[in-house]
């Protein structure tokens, strides 16, 4: 079933998921509004954006984790249930539990075997670079580790899509390329993934297509080169513009 | 007139003695207690983590009814308890009135609301934190609730140890539906309340020793359990 959609994904990808006119309004303000995009099955798109922008909302209403105020998020085919999608918190939460019991209770909760679940829980743990810290306290990981243990967790159930909100905004180079690589190789292997940054050098490195929000809209959305180096809209241009300003002050 | 450090004395001595008396009063203590204790988690546990994990109607209005039954007056419930069990009463077939089971069963309606709202506010806390991540795994109701209380034992551990302090330092409702009978009801309360209006103030004093003594080894063996946990992250 991955080689279809990795397939799919090497032609002009078909959406797995589409937004309509999607809102989000609480206690009174609009937070986002007339949200219109398509997410390509099998690639990875970046939502980008200043902060407040409503990054971190979209991802949850995607994710089907608020319901939207209007309009809908419509998953390609049947909506697929929880088994389908995985996310990856701003923040990590990690369960008072040892980083091993973290990755097992993702694979229970998906009605896995005890032996299935140990031989996944392994894998992960290696693919996270963990191994050596299976029966450590979850919590006592570094940053940089529990947002490891995270992405591990969210891949160990093999989503169909895996939303990442900024995995790597408080890392250092070494974890940050750990996280890319654990998110690209799940790429390769036909997830879709849709992720936040703010980070221009990882857009280059990790983005196919990039989403652009500005106040709760979209300002623009295409592939990453055309949306990086030659955006349309005002919003992204200024966005675009504020960093090599700063640049040029070195 | 005895001096307080003579009856202090004889209170020691009686207690290194320890005869079967003494021995048969403190084990239904524990006996009483720990059962009731042990049923109110049961109940408390699973009834606290439900009001504190999910929203619907009328929880307000439970946890706010739990939090008035935490201050339960024991020989009301005792009271309670006798009406049911008395001979005339609905339960009376039983005949249970005056043993053991009657004193559980008081110490259990008064423990369970101590710690179901407890754990309503520990299991609180801990479902704000998790909760996204809960709804992004697709976590069903019933694995929520298990994965909570596990994920706050600890914390809970503590709750259990407020149910037993109540429980075993708890005197009117067990008198009441216990009668303190000697060899077949009598605890260490019902005992130092009856020794002391005889004027036995030895015994008195040897069983509240034991009782403080007990209340010290069980929060101390509380404590450092506790003490581990947080070393672990797990509290
Ligand atoms: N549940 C909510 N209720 C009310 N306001 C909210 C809610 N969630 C988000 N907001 C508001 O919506 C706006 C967008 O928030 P969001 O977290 O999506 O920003 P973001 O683009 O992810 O920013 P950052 O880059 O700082 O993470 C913010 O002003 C925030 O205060
Ligand atoms: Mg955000």
């Amino acid at each position: 079933m991955r080689d279809t959609v990795m397939e799919s994904a090497q032609d002009c990808a078909a959406p797995i998921l589409t937004a309509r006119d999607l809102g989000f309004a609480a206690s009174g303000q609009v937070l986002l509004q007339g949200v219109d995009l398509e997410i390509a099955r099998g690639r990875r798109t970046l939502v980008m954006g200043a902060n407040g922008a409503g990054k971190s909302l979209l991802l949850r209403l995607l994710h089907g984790l608020l319901p939207p105020s209007s309009g809908a998020v419509l998953w390609q085919g049947a909506r697929p249930g929880r088994t389908a999608q995985a996310m990856v918190f701003q923040r990590p939460v990690m369960l008072r539990r040892s980083v091993l019991a973290n990755l097992r209770f993702a694979l229970r909760v998906q009605g896995l075997g005890w032996r299935a679940r140990a031989a996944r829980a392994q894998e992960a743990l290696e693919m996270a670079h963990l191994t050596d810290k299976a029966r450590q306290p979850a919590r006592l990981l570094s940053g940089g580790e529990q947002q490891r243990l995270a992405v591990a967790r969210a891949l160990v159930c093999d989503p169909e899509i895996l939303f990442l909100d900024e995995p790597t905004s408080s890392l250092d180079p070494a974890s940050t390329q750990m996280i890319e690589d654990l998110v690209n190789a799940a790429h390769v292997r036909g997830v879709t993934v849709v992720m936040v940054t703010h980070d221009r050098g990882q857009a280059r490195r990790m983005g196919d297509e990039v989403i652009f929000l500005h106040a709760g809209r979209v300002a623009e959305t295409g592939p990453r080169d055309q949306v990086l180096d030659a955006p349309r809209s005002d919003a992204a241009k200024a966005w675009m513009a504020g960093r090599l300003y700063t640049r040029t002050d070195f | 007139m005895f001096s307080f450090g003579d009856m202090m004395a004889e209170a020691l001595g009686l207690i290194l003695a320890w005869d079967r008396e003494l021995s048969a009063i403190v084990v239904l203590s524990l006996r009483v207690t720990l059962s009731a204790v042990a049923l109110a988690c049961l109940i408390g546990l699973p009834l606290g983590a439900l009001i504190g994990a999910f929203r619907f109607p009328g929880r307000g209005a439970a946890s706010v009814a739990l939090n008035a039954l935490m201050g339960l007056p024991p020989v009301v419930v005792g009271l309670f308890v006798y009406l049911m069990l008395s001979a005339s009463g609905p339960l009376g077939v039983l005949q249970l009135l005056y043993t053991p089971t009657a004193m559980i069963i008081a110490q259990t309606i008064l423990v369970t609301p101590i710690i179901a709202a407890l754990t309503k506010q520990v299991v609180e806390d801990l479902h704000g934190e998790y909760a996204e991540q809960f709804a992004s795994f697709g976590v069903s109701a019933r694995a929520r609730v298990v994965a909570l209380l596990w994920d706050a034992r600890y914390s809970l551990l503590t709750v259990a140890l407020a149910g037993f302090g109540r429980a075993v330092a708890e005197v009117g409702a067990v008198l009441i539906v216990g009668g303190n009978i000697n060899h077949v009801t009598r605890v260490m309360t019902t005992t130092i309340a009856l020794e002391t209006s005889k004027g036995n103030l030895q015994l008195a004093l040897a069983l509240g020793v034991i009782l403080l003594g007990l209340a010290v080894v069980v929060n101390a063996g509380v404590m450092a359990l506790r003490a581990s946990a947080v070393r672990a992250a797990y509290a």
